[in-house]
């Protein structure tokens, strides 16, 4: 009989952990080979040689020291929400929900702007932003948190429901305080008595910003590696039956963690509103809650490794704008971008964690 | 007075996208796959679909034939819907990346890309038109039975839609059926409830993840083509498409994972959708963001006491989200 033994072409095992400078070279190809592939596309679309087009990115993005404070304040604002997720994915609870913290939090903050805004000394008014921006980012995540505590409701699917209640509610406050009446937008709020702007401190009116997310990046950091709290999430993401064996409460640190999680959104809402927008609309948040899972996970949920990826994926975003101002194309070529490069470093992470063996020529073993 | 003659083909019309998509996520998460890149999904198929249909209208002039007005969009919308679902199969299940940053990076290129080629399609081609107004191509697509006027109420409440709507509920109907009564279902099922034990019965996982993954994606992305060709008459627009997506995601959870309830389903989350319009609120526009907010509100309801009740065959395959790994077990 014809008893044939297939063996397959290759097979996938396991790696044990990699050294660092290893996964870091397979990520640093990956994004390099990410490059290559948007300089193809972007060639193909604007016919221009890659040369240019990446000198045109870099112009786009740290061409003037304005277009790098604008950079830095993106930044800043991604890496907020990314440090804001980061405790909520550390414990496998994906909090999809970024987008409408970030928005409801905005909205707090837009709220006591627009009805104590010179009512009230500007110290008391600044705090009064500040803690209703950041507890009501904090009631947005709880809520999901509380279900999933109690009935294991999916969190990915009702973090994801909220997003879009948060932005019906901004829609409907927008229309309730609009200025002028029928114009559908709230417009620069308090733009005569600058009522609860954050002060310019430094160099630029973004650095305030930065300077506060820069503190909050050391605070999340050593509150993730250093703290109780923060290795009983460790825990409870790595097996919650583990987590319960050893005495800690499950469902109170996933409520805990998200008030966390959510309170940072509402911060970075809170930035948003009161430190550059001074104004509110329903694309406040501009996909960030979104666009940070990805910063948040290509950083291996790192807070300091989260100052790169959201580095890189603002550069993008930015620098595509510019090639699309400079080519007259379309905005959104910036998210073609940005998905090409992400696929890649999706892809990489493959290389990181499995092995490929391939099957060892089948004449040397003498069939 | 609630005029529901005018209302319901409205909600019909709104619902189709809805129930392509909520039919695709469907079949797809049955095997465990948690396709987020389904906003993407429909994007990249509405868009494909005009990029055919452009480019066949800008080769004949306007002198369509019918058949090939709808052969060629729709075929176009299928490729690259498909393309997108191998796109995802290869790193979910192939490379076995996380599924919720894949779909999320999937949704991101895929309306970057709708709104780019929608927005650049005409200078990059070069071609002396205003707007991208498929027109001629569209009328074959909304054309309805002809008899359909002739019928009244009836006619407009039931037969006044394109072919693509019938065909959205033959799909989901199809779907149904092959889910809960046969063995291709049967098989579908297990590998979305166990991996593991699918595998030891002699299942070929990641087949079955490919084959209803890039099938879902086909579906969804039909989704999008009658939306654009359809609903919007051949105009595209950047952005109109909107927050769709998710809510067909949205539908899945609130169908528990059934098309045939998804048929009715998708009308009521139609009607919710545009019931802001027919709500009498006098001068206080406001309050209709408030109606706008009810397809979700709905959602996390139904959500919330799916997990209160715990009924078993109400739960999300139980391996929904997790990449399977032969070796992990």
């Amino acid at each position: 009989m014809n008893e044939k033994k297939s063996t397959p072409l290759m097979h996938i095992t396991k790696r044990k952990e990699l050294p660092w400078y290893k996964t870091w070279t397979i990520r640093l190809a990956a994004i390099l080979l990410a490059f290559v592939a948007c300089a193809i596309v972007t060639m193909f679309l604007t016919g221009d040689n890659p040369v240019q087009v990446y000198s045109t990115m870099f112009y786009g993005a740290f061409g003037t020291p304005r277009k790098r404070w604008i950079l830095g304040q993106e930044v800043a604002i991604l890496l907020c929400v990314s440090l804001a997720l980061t405790p909520a994915f550390r414990m496998r609870f994906w909090n999809l929900g970024g987008e409408g913290q970030i928005l409801i939090g905005g909205l707090a903050c837009a709220a006591c702007m627009i009805l104590l805004g010179d009512k009230i000394p500007n110290a008391l008014l600044m705090l009064l932003m500040f803690v209703t921006s950041v507890a009501a980012g904090a009631i947005w995540a709880m809520i999901p948190a509380l279900c999933k505590a109690k009935w294991g409701t999916n969190e990915t699917l009702f973090t994801l429901m909220m997003n879009y209640v948060a932005t019906q509610l901004v829609a409907y406050y927008i229309i309730i305080w609009e200025v002028p009446k029928g114009s559908g937008k709230i417009g620069i709020i308090n733009q005569n008595t600058n009522a609860g702007w954050l002060p310019q401190v430094g160099p630029s009116k973004y650095f305030l910003n930065i300077l506060i997310v820069a503190i909050l990046t050391i605070i999340v950091y050593i509150y993730m590696t250093y703290s109780k709290q923060g290795y009983e999430i460790a825990v409870v993401g790595e097996s919650e039956n583990t987590a319960r064996y050893v005495g800690i409460r499950v469902e109170r640190v996933i409520v805990r963690t998200l008030i966390v999680s959510g309170a940072l959104c509402g911060l970075a809402g809170f930035l948003l509103v009161a430190g550059t927008n001074h104004t509110i609309t329903t694309t406040i948040a501009n996909g960030r809650g979104f666009t940070a899972v990805m910063v948040a996970w290509l950083a291996k949920f790192n807070p300091l490794a989260m100052i790169f990826s959201s580095l890189l994926l603002v550069f993008f975003g930015q620098g595509a704008s510019e090639i699309s101002t400079v080519f007259g194309l379309n905005q959104s070529f910036g998210d073609i971008l940005t998905g090409i490069v992400l696929f890649f470093i999706i892809g990489c992470e493959f290389f990181i964690n499995y092995q490929l063996h391939f099957r060892k020529s089948a004449k040397k073993e003498g069939v | 007075m609630f005029d529901l003659v005018s209302f319901i083909p409205r909600a019909v019309s709104q619902s189709i996208p809805l129930l392509y998509g909520c039919t695709g996520e469907t079949i797809t998460e049955k095997t465990g796959n948690l396709n987020l890149g389904i906003p993407g999904v429909m994007y990249v198929g509405a868009i494909s679909g005009v990029i055919g249909a452009f480019f066949y209208e800008q080769s004949t002039g306007g002198q369509v034939t019918g058949f090939l007005a709808v052969l060629i969009p729709l075929l176009s919308c299928l490729l690259g819907s498909f393309l997108m679902g191998l796109l995802y199969c290869f790193l979910t299940v192939t490379l076995r990346a996380n599924q919720n940053v894949t779909g999320l990076a999937m949704t991101t290129f895929g309306v970057g890309f709708g709104n780019f080629f929608g927005g650049s399609l005409i200078k990059l081609t070069g071609s002396e038109v205003p707007s991208i107004a498929l027109s001629a191509t569209s009328s074959y697509f909304s054309k309805s039975l002809p008899f359909a006027k002739n019928l009244g109420w009836v006619g407009s409440v039931f037969f006044s839609y394109g072919f693509l709507a019938y065909l959205a509920i033959v799909i989901a109907l199809v779907a149904a059926y092959i889910l809960r009564h046969t063995r291709t279902g049967l098989e579908l099922r297990s590998v979305g409830e166990s991996p593991a034990t699918a595998d030891a019965a002699g299942i070929n996982i990641t087949r079955y993840k490919y084959i209803t993954t890039c099938i879902g994606c086909m579906i969804a992305g039909l989704g999008g083509l009658y939306y654009v060709m359809d609903y919007a008459s051949g105009v595209w627009s950047n952005d109109a498409f909107g927050d769709r997506g998710w809510l067909a995601i949205a539908l899945v959870i609130f169908t528990i994972w059934r098309p045939n309830i998804a048929v009715l389903a998708s009308m009521l989350f139609g009607g919710l959708y545009i019931l802001y319009l027919y709500i009498p609120t006098g001068m206080n526009l406001s309050v209709k963001e408030l109606y706008k907010m009810l397809p979700y509100i709905v959602t996390i309801v139904v959500l919330v006491i799916t997990s209160m009740r715990n009924k078993r065959e109400n739960q999300p395959p139980a391996s929904l989200g997790q990449n399977y790994f032969r070796e992990d077990r």
